[in-house]
């Protein structure tokens, strides 16, 4: 690694850092249950689910796979799979 | 209903946290409110640690690390350089440190942030032990919980003492602005830490930040947790201004057994009848949390 003058770090670099790779579990949503509430967006600690038009989506670039998001979601529109790596 | 297709959080993804951290999830929220007119104080601890290796720091805020023992110091140093440029752009300073920080290595700095009135919101992301360092006990880990310093072996059941009230040390600082809030309850916190920046003086907020490596749960129950710990009574959202109780969230209580059972720190006061004093004693402290501030919902 080449380090740059002074060891400069830059605000927010972490948004390189592919934190998807540790997860064992992925969630799934199924956007025809989800009523877009933006509750598993707002619990999140990796915030990396969206509310988009059609649904809530996961951002696996960075999802660790808590499973926090199924465990709030209202309407149980959120499960689990193992992660095939 | 609010469609967040643009929420671009300030404590930036890509962090080092756990799976399921509930501190992560606090600092996202807090940076939702603060703003990005804000300058960020941490000491030592998981958060500082997971939002700042090389190359991968998480803040998109200005954000110092103080050592262990002086972030409420470094804050108002924090301060008052932007007070010596006349803080034309009216920066916030907060400081988020852990628990070891505040209640423990860090209260003699904090005291005298409190004492001197400056202008600082601190909040502690209170996780109940030493967690970076490996579990080690504090003294806001509560009576009974098992830590790597508070073993569980033959008849020691884990922390032998109460926990530290930090609310009280707070008052008795005659702080204008000291509550508590929980990642459970998003809108709350959000609200106490705008009340938190805007009041003039120090403010002080304490957070519950359940975490699973420590507390030994499931990574999806954190906030699970975060919500039992109220409705047990064990931890109170409540509020003071000027030393004045101005709200306590309502609840209908369920017994201890729901927050302590899922926790492997607490599994040994299940196995043992002589520790049954103990789960005796917490669900006391729950009870008297209700009493001292009427937090039961009909009550008759
Ligand atoms: C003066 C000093 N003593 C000890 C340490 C080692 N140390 C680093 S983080 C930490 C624990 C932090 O605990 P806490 O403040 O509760 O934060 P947490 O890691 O639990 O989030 C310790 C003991 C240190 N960095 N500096
Ligand atoms: S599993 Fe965890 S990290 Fe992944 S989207 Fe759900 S809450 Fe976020
Ligand atoms: S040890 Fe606990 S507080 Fe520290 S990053 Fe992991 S879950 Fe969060
Ligand atoms: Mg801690």
């Amino acid at each position: 690694m080449d380090l740059p003058l002074g060891g400069v770090c830059k605000a927010g670099e972490s948004r390189k850092l592919e934190t998807g790779k540790w997860r064992s579990f992925r969630p799934v949503v199924d956007k025809a249950k989800c009523i877009k509430c933006g509750r598993c967006a707002e619990f999140c600690p990796d915030s990396c689910m969206e509310i988009k038009e059609d649904g809530a989506e996961v951002n696996l670039y960075y999802c660790k796979g808590c499973l926090i998001c199924m465990r709030e979601c209202p309407v149980d529109a959120i499960t689990k799979e193992v992660e095939e790596k | 209903m609010t469609i967040q297709t643009e929420v671009k959080e300030l404590h930036a993804p890509g962090h080092r946290a756990c799976p399921g951290c509930g501190c992560a999830i606090a600092v996202k929220l807090i940076l939702r409110e603060t703003g990005p007119n804000t300058i960020v104080v941490s000491p030592t601890g998981c958060l500082e640690t997971f939002t700042s290796p090389f190359r991968g720091s998480s803040w998109e805020v200005p954000w110092i690390h103080s050592l262990f023992e002086n972030a409420p110091a470094i804050a108002t140093g924090v301060l008052a350089g932007l007070n010596s440029k006349g803080n034309v752009d009216g920066t916030k300073v907060v400081a988020i440190g852990g628990d070891g920080g505040t209640y423990d290595i860090g209260m003699g700095a904090l005291s005298g942030m409190f004492e001197r009135k400056d202008d600082i919101l601190y909040i502690c992301y209170d996780n109940e032990a030493y967690m970076n360092t490996g579990i080690q006990g504090s003294s806001a880990t509560p009576l009974g919980a098992g830590t790597t310093t508070t073993p569980v072996v033959g008849d020691s059941f884990g922390k032998m003492v109460s926990k530290k009230d930090l609310l009280a040390i707070a008052l008795a600082h005659d702080v204008p602005y000291v509550g508590t809030a929980s990642i459970a309850n998003p809108a709350d916190l959000k609200k106490k830490v705008r009340k938190g920046m805007d009041n003039p003086g120090p403010a002080f907020i304490l957070m519950l930040s359940p975490c699973n490596l420590g507390w030994g749960f499931e990574p999806e129950d954190t906030v699970e947790l975060a919500r039992k710990a109220i409705s047990t009574g064990l931890f109170p959202i409540v509020e003071f201004e000027n030393g004045r109780l101005v709200s306590a969230q309502k609840i209908k209580p369920v017994p201890v057994e729901e927050y302590l059972k899922p926790q492997k720190r607490y599994q040994h006061l299940y196995k043992k009848e002589n520790f049954n004093e103990v789960l005796k004693a917490i669900q006391e402290k729950a009870d008297r949390n209700i009493e001292k501030y009427d937090l039961a919902k009909d009550r008759n």
